[in-house]
């Protein structure tokens, strides 16, 4: 069986400035949803607050639930659906800000008790998360994401040529705005698992670039005649197979745990599943095309060598 | 890679799957002979998978230097007072700086000699003359505050361990982070409630004595004498419910605190079947303790909880041997607990709570379940679509596909990795990205078949073209799953551990195995097409 015939010959270097106009106002939205909203949804891992999974055993709205919470002073919480409708059960999220967190939880939980049978609800998970540790997280985060990115321009310039770091970097930027900004626009939050499937998407979309940058390679030292923009489409051309076919079965393990991993894993796995189609896009539009206009501007040493 | 080694290169294979098995398999049975067992342990499964508690907290070490430099400012005034140096308002202001004023260079020299002689840890931090009358300033020196410091997160950690000791976990885990915090895990506690508030309980025991001359009303007023400090005593009417609140007039100075315990223990009164705690003193204690009641009979002294009036009896005669009741309206956990921490000692300090994650057990087996689910849909899906592509090539990428989960979950019990939910999702995604090096090989073959190479030629071909790349693109992931795991905390750290572990084994499948399976049927049974 074969999906991508080999010899296929699509001009994809030709759609540089389709693909161009495509990311450029993609990562537009993203970052006008993100000023629109004030910043990335923090949830309570870098922001601060209490957080509360509660599973009642019988049909509950979220305004019989904000009634119970309202006596106790706890009214502005965001109470949310966790997970399918018939499972009854709700996250509740309170902010840093309320009242000393130590006792927070346990407020809650009094409050529950009072209002509903001992039997109706069960607490599955309480987080508290003081502001200092969540400012912890937040840097962390942060240098993460930096340090993930340095290394990596790193390993690229010293395996290739910085050209190529700086387009596989402009790639994973790419990627990660995109994903920050359908997140930011779906009003989904950003907790510590998702930075762990930014990093993961970084390095996956990197896997796709080097695989290309590898046969654009291989291919400059075989042919001599031709220039750098035919080289560059016949190579994504010829690992084309291979790039689509990676993604389909990554793309095929995410959906499974997407549809089957359960609500506390669900929002990390579509953060996934985001970044595997948008990083195998920015693998064969926008990093190669990135050599290339980076070489219209100064010619690479290897081909002034010839 | 020839076909000579084949015999070697399978055997080497077969070892390591026995490897992996043998550590694997205690996770899934508990019928094993002993020698099998002491060696193994099952996989250690993250508190999201089993249930339980982590807690994150913080040392308030400042509060130690204070009460340090309490003991120093009224050992200093006993010094000064004995040896007749004059001076003036000796308090403690902001916590850990003591001022005190010198009327006259005299004394300022005789204060000099004592604090080079007596208190070598003190430091004059500054001075200022106003009227001839110098204020001084006094710290401690740095040196000794870090001192003071680290050794309050050492008795921290050390006291807490005691307590949790006795709560009864299984496998707590207990760590000090950077230099004032404590990082603590309890898998499968079923009351986080109490475990918090008995890890958190100062639990610093004193004893007081009323001042029962000077008006309460009076101190209540603010006209507190200096000596005395007003602390509150709290009552719940079981009747009503209510909450009362009682001042008490304390003498400042602690006769006996709860360091000259030796025991503590929860009985059941006689006479209204109340719970109380008995305590018994140390020798040092029970002679302080008898001292302290022969002196002061017909007075009443307080016995306070964490700066709270627990009750304050009218000493009726001299006690000997050593013994003493705390009671009050306690619940038989609540004088359980009471009888713990003061077994386990005070806390040198107050701590705080920074960060609580609690999952319940019910979603903990959630999680395992649906983790399970998961990674057999996509095993499953990953295998079919990899059969339907590649044909029989596809079953050796599914053989090396299979190898691969029992590898990393035989690696994860080898190294004692912690096993999260994220964790699950990271051998989930190692299924899809596993394929990836198969599907660069197998693509390299086609091609090369296509090129008009022989079955032999094309498979040497495909596998030491392919091999760079594989490498290289499965050492980025690498790079940066090492970041998460300096980074992440928690479950996130677990994901990054398979993560790598997979990322690992998948090369090691593809790359070694795999090849072990062609070579096989090229050179030993000689066939004459690839199906691919």
């Amino acid at each position: 069986m074969e999906i991508i015939k080999p010899g296929i010959n699509i001009d994809i270097v030709g759609k540089m400035k389709i693909a161009f106009v495509v990311s450029l106002s993609a990562i537009i939205i993203s970052i006008l949803s993100l000023l629109l909203h004030g910043g990335p949804n923090l949830g309570i891992d870098f922001a601060g607050g209490t957080l509360v999974q509660i599973k009642f055993s019988q049909e509950t709205s979220t305004d019989g639930i904000r009634d119970v919470l309202k006596t106790i002073g706890l009214g502005n919480s965001v109470i949310q659906r966790f997970g399918y409708n018939d499972n009854n059960e709700f996250l509740i999220t309170t902010e840093k800000s309320s009242s000393e967190l130590k006792g927070l939880s346990n407020k809650i939980e009094e409050a529950m008790n009072s209002s509903y049978n001992k039997g109706d609800f069960e607490i599955r998970r309480v987080e508290v998360v003081g502001p200092k540790v969540g400012r912890d997280l937040r840097e962390k985060g942060m240098l993460a994401m930096l340090y993930a990115i340095i290394g990596i321009l790193i390993y690229v310039t010293w395996r290739f040529e910085l050209r190529y770091a700086v387009g596989a970097v402009i790639a994973l930027i790419h990627d990660v705005v995109i994903t920050v900004g359908i997140f930011s626009l779906l009003g989904k939050e950003f907790t510590l698992p998702i930075i762990a499937a930014l990093l993961t998407i970084i390095g996956y979309s990197l896997n796709d670039t080097i695989v290309v940058y590898d046969r654009i390679r291989e291919n400059i030292k075989g042919i001599r005649k031709q220039s750098l923009k035919d080289i560059v489409n016949s190579s994504i051309n010829q690992v084309l197979s291979r790039t689509v076919l990676t993604s389909a079965t990554t793309l095929l393990v995410v959906l499974a745990l997407f549809i089957f991993g359960g609500a506390v894993i669900h929002d990390f796995a579509f953060a996934l599943l985001v970044g595997v189609l948008v990083g195998t896009y920015s693998s064969i539009f926008i990093a190669s095309p990135t050599v290339l206009a980076w070489e219209s501007i100064s010619p690479s040493k290897e081909k002034r060598k010839k | 890679m020839s076909d000579k080694n084949i015999k070697v290169r399978g055997i080497v294979t077969l070892v390591i799957i026995a490897v992996a098995l043998f550590f694997l398999i205690p996770s899934v049975t508990q019928k094993l002979p002993s020698v099998w067992k002491n060696n193994t342990d099952k996989i250690h499964l993250g508190l999201d998978l089993q249930g339980g508690m982590h807690l994150v907290m913080e040392v308030e070490t400042e509060k130690a230097v204070e009460s340090t430099m309490e003991r120093i400012s009224n050992d200093l005034k006993e010094t000064l007072m004995e040896k007749r140096v004059r001076f003036k308002h000796l308090n403690r202001e902001g916590g850990a700086v003591l001022t005190l004023e010198l009327p006259d260079r005299e004394s300022k020299e005789q204060f000099e000699k004592i604090l080079k002689n007596d208190f070598p840890n003190l430091d004059i931090k500054s001075s200022e003359i106003a009227d001839g009358i110098e204020k001084v300033y006094l710290k401690i020196k740095d040196k000794q505050i870090a001192s003071i410091e680290k050794f309050a997160l050492e008795q921290s950690l050390e006291t807490i361990r005691n307590r949790v000791d006795e709560f009864g976990v299984s496998e707590p885990e207990i760590i000090p982070q950077g230099k004032d915090r404590i990082l603590i895990q309890l898998p499968g506690i079923k009351d986080p409630q109490r475990a918090i508030n008995l890890i958190g309980k100062t639990a610093l025991l004193e004893f007081k004595l009323l001042d029962e001359e000077y008006s309460l009303d009076e101190a209540l007023k603010g006209n507190v004498p200096s000596g005395d400090i007003i602390a509150y005593g709290y009552k719940v009417e079981s009747e009503t419910g209510r909450r009362t609140k009682t001042p008490y007039l304390l003498e400042k100075k602690t006769l006996l605190t709860g360091e000259s315990l030796e025991d503590a223990r929860v009985s059941i009164s006689d006479r209204f079947g109340e719970s109380y705690v008995s305590l018994k003193f140390d020798s040092q204690g029970a002679r302080d303790f008898e001292r302290i009641t022969a002196a002061n009979v017909k007075k009443r002294l307080a016995i306070v909880l964490d700066g709270v009036v627990h009750s304050a009896p009218v000493i009726q005669e001299r006690i000997s041997g050593g013994n003493a009741q705390i009671t009050g309206n306690f619940t038989m956990d609540e004088a359980h607990d009471l009888a713990i921490v003061l077994r386990a000692g005070a806390l040198p300090a107050p701590v705080r709570i920074l960060e609580q994650r609690t999952v319940g057990p019910s979603l903990g087996q959630d999680s395992i379940d649906k983790g399970i689910l998961s990674i057999i849909v996509g095993s499953i899906l990953v295998i079919l679509f990899m059969v339907m592509y590649y044909n029989l090539s596809g079953i050796v990428a599914d053989v090396a596909l299979f190898l691969n989960i029992i590898l990393i979950l035989g690696a994860l019990a080898a190294f004692k990795a912690t096993l999260t939910l994220p964790g699950i999702a990271g051998i989930v995604l190692t299924i899809g990205m596993a394929v990836d090096a198969n599907v660069l090989i197998f693509e390299r073959i086609r091609e090369e078949l296509r090129l008009g190479k022989s079955p032999r030629a094309a498979i040497a071909g495909g596998y030491s073209k392919a091999l760079l790349t594989i490498v290289d693109a499965n050492v980025t992931t690498l790079i940066a799953a090492l970041v998460l795991f300096q980074f992440g905390t928690g479950p996130v750290k677990g994901f990054a551990v398979t993560l790598s572990i997979g990322i690992i084994c998948s090369m090691f499948t593809a790359i070694f195995v795999t090849r072990i399976i062609y070579d096989y049927f090229i050179w030993d049974r000689n066939i004459k097409r690839v199906s691919i």
